[in-house]
Order: C-alpha cells, then structure tokens, then sequence
C-alpha cells in the first residue's frame, strides 16, 4: 500500500474528477439561485464547498502534493466557523420576523 | 473493477446531491446532503486520502449536519416557504450553470492537459503523513483555526445573548 502506486491513478484519468467536482458546484449554484429557503441556501453552498475540496484533494493525490489537501482541512474548518455563525444568524432572524423565505430578507438593507 | 466503482459512486453523489435541492421537505433535504458528504468521502478514500475522509465524515456529517437537523427542528416549519410552483427560476438557473460548467470545464481541461504527471509517492494522504506536514509546516495556520473557532464561539454567544438584554 505505501510503496506501489494505487490503481486508480492509473485507471481513472483526472478530468474525471475535474468534471465530477465541476457537476457538483454547478448544482449548488443552482440550488442557490432557485431555492427560497435560507436553510437550503446554506446547504448548498456546503455542496459547492465540498465540491472545492473533491477537487483540491483529486488535484493534490493525482500530483502527489500535500498542500491541496492541507488546504482542504483549513477550509473545513472555516466552513464549521461559518455555518455555526451563519445558522445563529439565522434563528435570529427568524425570531424577529418569524419566516425564513429569502424573500422576506430584504429588510436587511441599512 | 475500480472503474466501475468510480463511476457507481459519482453517478450516486450527483443524484444525491440533485436531491438535496429539489426535494420539498428540508429534513429530507438534509438528509440527502449527509448521503452526499458521505459519498464524497468514499471518493476520499478511493483517492488515497483517508485523513480527509476520517475529517468529512467527522466534521460535515457529524457536525454541522447535527447543527443543521438541530436549527430545521427549532424553527418548526411547517408552512411551506416556497408555495408558488414557476418553473422559470429552474430554467434560468439550468442554463446558466449549464454554460458556467462549460466555462469552467473547458478552462480546466486546457490546463490540466498542460501539465506533466509527476510519479512520486502515492501515500501523502494518509494521517500519519498528512498529520506531521499539518504539525511541523503549517502549525501557525492550525492554531489560526483555533482562534478563529474561538472567536466564532464567542460571536454566537454574542448573537444570542443580545436579544435577551432588550
């Protein structure tokens, strides 16, 4: 396991996983737009983080660096910092204007 | 064998990941992205990187998935948020995350194509490799994350606290 190349860098070519990572942004992004729910706006962009990091990871054991998948720790912390900050936000919103469409949001202009 | 697994588990996690953002429900919903995060840390696994894979699995869908579920149930939604059904928003956002794809595909096919494949050892994603690069190059930014999850701790406290006092 530690000396010889695993198979599936020799099986799978890396477009795959460019192509994968790509797919699954493109759907948060499209979940972002479309949904109304703050919640599941959330969500997705925890979608299209974690298709940042399948991507970072791919690129980092394909090329046999260490620092995309560093990288993909850090952003799994901040994402963690983020959606507890974010969610907190959130409930706070909710208990003043008792609703959590999108559409209701726009009173958070100054 | 392991090529039909790839394909298997992405064809899996693309599905998955489509549901999240079309189901009605919001616990369904996230109960699908739990699905989808634990998906991709197969993905982890099949790449070599088992690190990574312990951390997602710990993190996204033992963390902030929990937090997730926790926040849906306290809010009590009952009423459905979205009760106009238009299939407008849908086709606009297809085609333009359809042509961002394109975009973004074709750029990165160009650049990939560029670079060489250098053979060097497969093993960097294990923890005891991952954990000493993490401890011994990149310990300032390990404890930059400690400060920046204090600092998000106590700003949540913060926030709810402030509602109390008025």
């Amino acid at each position: 396991m530690e000396n010889q190349v695993p198979e599936i860098f020799n099986v799978i070519p890396h477009t795959h996983y460019v192509l994968l990572s790509t797919i699954l942004f493109v759907i948060g992004i499209i979940g972002v737009i479309v949904r109304k729910n703050v919640i599941i706006m959330f969500m997705c962009i925890e979608i299209m983080l974690n298709a940042v990091n399948l991507m970072l990871t791919s690129t980092s054991a394909y090329y046999s660096h260490s620092g995309g998948q560093i990288m993909v720790f850090f952003t799994m912390a901040v994402a963690a910092a983020e959606v507890s900050v974010g969610l907190a936000i959130i409930v706070m919103i909710y208990k003043n204007l008792k609703t959590i469409n999108i559409d209701a949001f726009q009173k958070l202009k100054g | 064998m392991i090529d039909k697994i790839f394909y298997v588990l992405s064809a899996l996690t693309i599905v998955s990941a489509t549901l999240v953002i079309v189901s009605k429900h919001p616990i369904r919903s996230i109960l699908f992205l739990v699905l989808t995060f634990f998906l991709i840390s197969a993905h982890y696994v099949l790449l070599n990187a088992q690190f990574l894979a312990l951390v997602n699995i710990v993190v996204y869908a033992g963390a902030i998935m929990v937090l997730f579920l926790f926040v849906v149930m306290f809010l009590n939604l009952n009423e459905d948020v979205e009760k106009h059904k238009s299939f407008l928003p849908w086709f606009a956002a297809v085609i333009s995350g359809g042509s961002l794809m394109l975009i973004i595909t074709s750029a990165l096919e160009k650049s990939l194509l560029m670079s060489p494949y250098p053979t060097k050892d497969y093993s960097i994603g294990l923890v005891e490799n991952l954990g000493s690069v993490l401890y011994r190059e990149y310990l300032l930014p390990m404890e930059l994350s400690a400060v920046l999850f204090f600092i998000a701790m106590a700003g949540v406290m913060l926030l709810s606290r402030k509602e109390k006092l008025n």
